[in-house]
């Protein structure tokens, strides 16, 4: 684990080609712009949580990042090997669970590392499952498993355990911090909680009006808890970045654990990614 | 698990009419009914309460059923309405299938196609009888031509809204994947869309019987509507029962087939996996 950490390290420290690089994007919906003149860098295996309010624009920035968007004005330079995860796990219901993960592979030991896979989520025992009958957060493993499997060198996260049960979701954020440190790829998380994105990246962005509004680094050491001071720090400044005011919030603050995602309408549950502001066809 | 709710029920009644719920086998308790029925039909027939030309006792049935079965003749009758079937079957749904993918896999097919097939569905296609006799004449291609256009309809509209319903979010997630459009449509929406054509079939295999039955009686010289047909000129209607019963077995048959396919072909379905 250390030499990985060290790896990465010194791939921050090193000024590296950017694994992502987005310049002036613009994508527009009829009435304004969503995507304003976007610009962003990536680097190779970087932690980044992309916050914002709800129809900030940030599911389209990931949609566009993944190739599901086009990106009509601007540049977009990409890997090719990416990965994505959505909110929903998204199998193929009549494909078993290891048939899922090794979709699309083409390799021939591909059957070999979809079992890696899975058992890097410690899901070896449901392979032979029907997707249909795993729990939320299995199924949800599952999804990272597939998209694991294909060794991404970026990996889009769009809010992956928004619709997973507290202690489900705990477990879940601890599980891909440590895929991520194993396998170092760059990680675009986005998120509506602050707390999460502290948790887990090296760099938070907020976006705005379809532009970036701030890029607040998070250098804080792992593992990290909620009560740390430099934690309390950030997420005071992530909250005013987000237009939270803090103080308004304290009467509310025992209710923290349940609801995390404060000040920021979660988006609906159960309504597509980028529904906010891509009408679906 | 709608039998098992039916001997449930019976079981609760059969206890409060202070019969312990034991004392016969559900299956017998459940037959109960229809046997008594039997009986008194065959009572009634006997007795000479209801005409044979009317309707003939469940004996005489059976036994105009052994003649038949043993000079070979219901054999000879059953193999040509089941050619039809299948050949119209065959050709209506090939038809239906090969309209349902090219409109529901393309924008463009979807606009030369399916207002035509949409119009051309709320046409009785029973009514196209007399036209097809005058086209094809009164040989067997009128017959299974009726089959295959009947069952053609089904099949595409299932099939189509099958395709077309396969859930955008999957597909979306697969073609992050990775696949080409063909695998895409072969390993993602092709079995997605399979429920609603297994449904489709069902249907067709419904309509198909429904066609040979109006087929088989106008100008046929074998089959089992000709059977039947030339029963009423006899007066035979133990004969003609027994085509009732023929077409009513195939009918089940085909169903029970269906069932199977469905069973086997959707195993990953939740309620296929309980059991």
């Amino acid at each position: 684990m250390s030499h990985t950490l060290s790896r990465i390290a010194a791939s921050q420290s090193t000024i590296d080609k950017p694994v992502v690089s987005v310049r002036g994007l613009v994508r527009n919906f009829g009435n304004g712009n969503v995507l304003d003149g976007l610009s962003l860098d990536l680097q190779p295996g970087s932690f980044t949580a992309l916050l914002g309010r709800s129809g900030c624009g940030k599911s389209t920035l990931l949609r566009t990042l993944a190739k599901l968007d086009p990106a009509p004005e601007g540049t977009v330079q990409l890997p090719e090997e990416r990965a994505v995860v959505f909110q929903e796990p998204r199998l193929v219901p009549w494909m078993r669970v290891l048939r899922n993960v090794t979709l699309g592979l083409r390799r021939p030991d591909a059957e070999a590392r979809g079992l890696a896979a899975l058992a890097e989520v410690g899901l070896s025992h449901r392979a032979r499952a029907w997707p249909l009958t795993l729990s939320g957060g299995e199924a949800q493993r599952a999804a990272l498993a597939r998209a694991l499997v294909r060794e991404p060198r970026l990996l889009l996260l769009d809010e992956p355990f928004a619709a997973l049960d507290a202690l489900t979701r705990m477990r879940m954020q601890g599980l891909v911090e440590t895929l991520w440190r194993a396998h170092a790829p760059a990680v675009l998380l986005v998120t509506h909680d602050v707390d999460e994105a502290l948790l887990l990246a090296d760099r938070a962005v907020v976006m705005a009006d379809g532009k970036i509004a701030a890029d607040i680094p998070i250098p804080l050491a792992r593992p990290r808890r909620h009560g740390d001071p430099g934690f309390i720090a950030l997420r005071s400044r992530l909250l005013a970045e987000l237009g939270v005011d803090e103080e308004h919030l304290a009467a509310r603050e025992p209710q923290r654990t349940e609801s995390r995602a404060i000040g920021v309408k979660p988006g609906g549950y159960g309504l597509p990614a980028g529904a906010a502001a891509a009408p679906s066809l | 698990m709608t039998a098992a709710t039916a001997t449930q029920r019976t079981g609760a009644g059969s206890r409060r009419w202070g019969l312990p719920a034991g004392t016969f086998p559900a299956g017998l308790r459940r037959c109960a009914v229809p046997l008594a029925l039997l009986v008194l039909w065959q009572a009634s027939v006997g007795l000479g309460w209801i005409s044979t030309r009317t309707i003939p006792s469940p004996s005489q049935i059976l036994t105009a059923f052994w003649d038949l079965t043993v000079s070979g003749e219901l054999a000879v009758h059953l193999l040509v309405s089941l050619g039809r079937v299948s050949a119209g079957l065959a050709i209506g749904v090939s038809a239906g299938t090969v309209c349902a993918l090219i409109a529901g896999l393309s924008r463009r097919g979807e606009d030369a196609l399916d207002a035509l097939l949409q119009m051309l569905r709320t046409l009785p296609h029973l009514a196209l009888v007399p036209l097809f006799i005058l086209w094809f004449g009164i040989g067997e291609t009128p017959k299974i031509a009726l089959v295959a256009l009947g069952t053609a309809f089904p099949i595409y509209l299932n099939l189509f809204a099958g395709i077309r319903t396969v859930d955008a979010k999957v597909v979306e997630a697969v073609s992050t994947l990775g696949l080409t459009r063909g695998e895409l449509i072969a390993q993602v929406i092709l079995p997605g869309a399979l429920p609603a054509f297994l449904t489709g079939l069902r249907y067709a295999l419904g309509v198909a019987w429904l066609s040979l039955v109006v087929g088989e009686q106008i100008n046929a010289s074998s089959g089992i509507g000709y059977l039947a047909m030339t029963a009423r000129e006899f007066l035979r209607t133990d004969v003609i029962i027994v085509a009732l019963i023929v077409y009513a077995i195939l009918g089940l048959l085909a169903d029970l087939i269906v069932r199977v396919i469905e069973r086997r072909a959707l195993v990953w379905r939740p309620a296929f996996i309980k059991e």
